[in-house]
């Protein structure tokens, strides 16, 4: 295609250089001396157009009139006709080479459209470069390479350093680290030993392990990431079902006026040859191609620079709504917190050592997370040599006969009849006693992610309401709402309180107001759900989360957020500015040619580059920074 | 039943709606989507007739877009 359009451009641009510079229907002579030039541009014509008569033939033939070839063949076939025409009638005989240039135009403009789009598919896909290839699957203890959707539950693979991960299992055999990059977005590499997950996509990096395999091929989160973003597009927004039915209606609109521009001033005036002219012209901007090309593109090339920054968005309409979303609410734990609690304060702080000793000596037997960061602040041997015994609900009592350690909460003081201080501050108290002296306490709380309070600055600065849902007391929840800068919050929720909190804003939101909700998906996936826009964050590896929100953030960085909500924006400017320059250009080319004041050099150009112009457009999509602008 | 084909030489966004609404028109349908984009076309019919259907639906590309070819 790409020779047959430089062999015609060549061709014609050699037979328009001599026939402009020598008149070939004026040297031929004669009456019919229009006929060399007629020959020469037709030679061309066919060259270039051949396809696209055959097409008009075809499907004429089943009853597509106002089918984009046909209507491109009429416009042109017709320039000639007047051409002839007005050879026969002796006047100059212009048009041939402008019915050569339109069609020549045309098929390049089109093989530019094809080349773009797929170009840019091509270019978005490779984004998500974590389809694996094959697997190595052990049978009869031997390994064979097998396509990994041939590979069975509970099998056997061999994963070898520098290999993608085919199928989610369980590592059986070996240790070594991943690389979770193109799943999670996190540079460091996962330390992975016997029993520990392993997830499809991630590369292996060290050495050789073998994986149980847990799930099917389709079933596995690699291939659900990219069944995800591959139908996202399928999802149609309504600005993407707004332009499909105007381009229903634009091409018949355009025909009709283009007959009516034929016959109405023709019968008029009587100077049929100059409104058929007119009228060819408006059949030459008839296809709404820009449109219906660059607008799906523009989607698409969000939905893939989204994906870049491990950010799956789920369809167009949520790309679309996601640009006017303005109600942001979040979930506390895991979301806006890390999840991991944290000892923050001891009282009082002079005995800090010996507090903190105690606690974790106490603490050593439990997994609670409360324990662990006891243990964790501490950081040194624990005194071995103690009987722990856990008082449920209250704490733990640890004896080695002689000194007896009591750790926990206020209820397990009272019991014992021990005098303490009461901690005020908002968090969890941990009170430790020895030998039924009060020592101190240790004061542990959930810590902000070190990107929340910027994030929910950035958030309320695009003029978004941000909310936060906790099932945390109020002096806790008081806390971290003000620590983050959230503009307003909501305490001691159940979970199911969750739901039905999310609900009430949604039924008192304005009505151009979208809701956005934010969660770890891991219990609050009603919530998702039923929010205008359900995020999921860090929600890979669980399918709960990634089937029932709307956006998914790979990475576990609340900065995604302002980020999709950016690309989102852009996107939807760069939408409406493609709208509005295909209709302002289409617009003006049809008035011009009605008045005449354009020919159909001008109109085939134009609606061409509109079209071409748009699709770079689009594309700009593709080159959004992470960070802001 | 909801099903997904991948679309073989689909090179025109127009042809891709046209395509989708005529689709959307065959007896049984119950939402078909074309995507220029993804090169897919996404159907939900009935489950009793779907190979029926199916014919009907090539039957209807072919008429819309000669050049285009569903892969089943």
């Amino acid at each position: 295609m790409l020779i047959r359009i430089c062999v015609s451009l060549g061709a014609f641009i050699v037979l328009l250089a001599v026939d402009k510079s020598i008149d070939l229907a004026s040297r031929a002579g004669g009456r019919l001396g229009f006929l060399l030039p007629l020959f020469l541009y037709l030679a061309v014509y066919l060259t270039i157009g051949c396809d696209v008569l055959l097409r008009a033939a075809r499907n004429i033939c089943r009853g597509q009139v106002l089918d984009e070839n046909f209507l491109m063949a009429i416009a042109t076939l017709g320039a000639f006709a007047l051409g002839i025409t007005r050879g026969v009638l002796g006047q100059s005989t212009e048009g041939f080479d402008e019915a050569c240039a339109v069609l020549l135009f045309y098929q390049a403009g089109e093989f530019f459209q094809r080349y773009a789009t797929d170009k840019s598919r091509k270019s978005i896909s490779s984004l998500m470069d974590i389809r694996p290839d094959v697997a190595n699957v052990l049978r009869d203890g031997a390994a064979v390479s097998v396509e990994p959707s041939e590979v069975k539950i509970g099998e056997t693979i061999i994963i070898n350093p520098g290999e993608k991960t085919p199928l989610d299992g369980v590592c059986i055999k070996g240790a070594t680290a991943l690389d979770t990059k193109a799943l999670t977005g996190e540079a460091l590499p996962r330390e992975i030993v016997e029993g520990d997950a392993v997830l499809s996509g991630t590369v292996n990096l060290t050495s050789q392990i073998e994986v149980r395999v847990e799930k099917e091929f389709y079933d596995s989160t690699a291939s659900k990431i990219l069944e995800l973003v591959e139908n996202a597009a399928d999802k149609k927004s309504k600005t993407e079902n707004f332009i499909t039915k105007f381009a229903r209606y634009y091409t018949p609109a355009v025909v009709l006026s283009a007959i009516l521009l034929l016959v109405i001033p023709g019968a008029v005036t009587g100077d049929w040859l100059t409104w058929t002219y007119r009228a060819l012209s408006f059949l030459v901007v008839s296809c709404p191609c820009a449109l219906v090309i660059s607008i799906p593109l523009s989607f698409f090339a969000g939905i893939g620079a989204s994906s870049r920054h491990h950010i799956l968005i789920k369809g167009s309409n949520y790309l679309e709504r996601l640009a006017k979303a303005n109600v942001f609410v979040f979930d506390k734990t895991g979301t806006l917190t890390k999840g991991n609690f944290a000892v923050t304060s001891i009282y009082p702080e002079e005995r800090r050592e010996e507090i903190l000793r105690l606690a974790a000596t106490a603490e050593q037997g439990s997994s609670h997370p409360i324990a662990k960061s006891i243990i964790a602040a501490y950081g040194g041997q624990t005194d071995g040599g103690y009987t722990l015994t856990d008082i449920s609900g209250k704490g733990i009592l640890a004896t080695d006969g002689q000194t007896e350690v009591l750790c926990g909460n206020e209820k397990l003081m009272q019991e014992y009849g021990i005098e303490y201080a009461a901690v005020a501050a908002a968090g969890t108290a941990v009170y430790v006693a020895r030998n039924g002296e009060y020592i101190g306490s240790i004061l542990i709380t959930d810590e902000l992610k070190d990107e929340t309070a910027e994030v929910i600055a950035e958030l309320n600065g695009m003029g978004a309401r941000t909310v936060m849902l906790t099932g945390d007391n109020e002096a806790a929840a008081r806390e971290i709402a003000e620590a983050s800068g959230v503009s307003r919050y909501k305490s001691s929720l159940l979970p199911a309180d969750k739901v039905t909190e999310v609900e009430r804003i949604i039924s008192q939101k304005g009505k151009r107001d979208v809701v956005c909700f934010t969660g770890d998906g891991i219990n609050d996936a009603p919530v998702l759900m039923r929010s205008d826009i359900g995020i999921a964050m860090g929600g890979v590896g669980s399918d709960a989360a990634i089937e029932a929100s709307d956006v998914v953030l790979m990475k576990d960085d609340l900065k995604g957020l302002p980020l999709a909500k950016r690309i989102a924006k852009k996107t939807m400017g760069i939408v409406f500015q493609n709208i509005v320059f295909s209709l302002a250009v289409k617009l003006t080319i049809l008035i011009l040619s009605a008045v005449g004041l354009t020919n159909m050099w001008i109109a085939v150009i134009g609606d061409v580059g509109v079209s071409v112009i748009a699709i770079l457009n689009s594309m700009r999509n593709l080159s959004i920074k992470p960070n802001k602008n | 039943m909801k099903k997904v084909f991948r679309l073989k030489d689909l090179d025109c966004a127009n042809c891709a709606a046209k395509m989708e609404r005529s689709i959307n028109k065959i007896d049984g349908v119950e939402s078909a989507s074309v995507s220029f984009m993804s090169q897919k076309l996404t159907i939900e019919a009935d489950e009793s007739r779907f190979d029926s259907i199916m014919d009907e639906v090539v039957k209807v590309c072919r008429r819309v877009e000669p050049d285009c070819e569903i892969l089943r």
